[in-house]
């Protein structure tokens, strides 16, 4: 228990990785706490990654955590602009009512 | 060992909670908040367990950037009145235990390779960037990101400056009666419509505003 390894950060990368899923899944309200789940996930990818990198003493898990983040940064800000501009011409980001597609 | 486990605990308890509170949370800017409680607690996990340079950028560009275009977004945006709204209504409440089960069915199978997880041998000695005891994290991140993965740092570039044009086309607008300085217009002026030569008529004038 007082031994922190690597399955401690292993379970912590799951636990929020699923509480990202379970925000995808259960929102009603509006897009922009789905791409906020987005980055949960994405920072739970980051938590493997970087816990593999020092338990594994391989630094390439830390350079590709740099590469994600900044994909992370990119879609936020995509994401961000689209939402705007739905917001723009349709008037509401409510996630019942954006059904345009029919999907 | 003892003061790792406590501060482990603490930060990530303290990261789960926020993570709950950012998908829970009716109104819009407190999940912001939330999410910046969540990064900066998991960005001083990162500190702790030696990736010191990655806790930093991501306290930079999390809590500094992102979290400030959310708060933005959120405030450019009238999300107060959609706040009413809690995860269910009578159309679509069957999402929701598809969405428990599906979500509790990945986190059990994280869990599992965790647990049964064993590292193939070879992989326990990387000969190729070891990390060093000598040099610090951000030195020695630096010598292998822009030696041995330059071309890939080059494209994460190219993919930021893809996202910046893409943004600003997307939400820029052109808009009707508003007086802008043209230099386009002003430099292409030329003297045949700017002045006109007239003959004055004696004890007559002329107007010259018509």
């Amino acid at each position: 228990m007082t031994e922190i390894g690597l399955g401690h950060y292993l379970t912590l990368g799951a636990v929020i990785f699923s509480i990202g899923v379970i925000g995808i899944f259960l929102n009603r309200k509006n897009i922009i706490v789905i791409l906020m789940s987005i980055e949960l996930i994405l920072l739970a990818v980051n938590i493997n990654l970087v816990s593999f990198s020092i338990y594994l003493n391989d630094l390439t898990g830390q350079v590709f955590t740099l590469f994600i983040l900044t994909v992370a940064a990119a879609e936020a800000a995509i994401g961000l602009a689209i939402i705007v501009v739905y917001y723009r011409n349709a008037g509401t980001i409510r996630v019942e009512e954006i059904d345009k597609l029919k999907g | 060992m003892i003061a790792h486990a406590v501060f482990f605990y603490v930060f990530s308890i303290i990261a789960v909670i926020s993570a709950i509170m950012v998908t829970v949370s009716k109104n819009t800017v407190h999940s912001v908040f939330f999410l910046i409680l969540d990064f900066i607690s998991i960005s001083c996990l990162f500190i702790m367990i030696g990736a010191e340079f990655l806790g930093m950028i991501m306290l930079i560009v999390y809590v500094g950037a992102v979290a400030v275009l959310f708060l933005f977004v959120v405030m450019m945006l009238n999300v107060a009145q959609q706040k009413n709204q809690w995860f269910y209504s009578e159309a679509t409440s069957g999402h929701i235990p598809i969405g428990l089960i599906i979500s509790t069915i990945i986190f059990f199978e994280l869990i599992i390779v965790v647990g049964g997880w064993k590292y193939k041998p070879e992989l326990l000695n990387p000969n190729t960037t070891k990390i060093s005891n000598e040099i610090s994290n951000t030195h020695s991140l630096g010598q292998v990101l822009y030696t041995d993965y330059i071309h890939v740092f080059q494209i994460s570039g190219m993919i930021l400056l893809i996202a910046m044009i893409g943004a600003i086309v997307l939400t820029f607008r052109q808009r009707e009666g508003v007086k802008t300085q043209s230099y386009l217009k002003q430099i292409s002026r030329e003297r045949s419509e700017g002045i006109e030569v007239l003959e004055v008529p004696s004890n007559k004038g002329v107007k010259i505003d018509d």
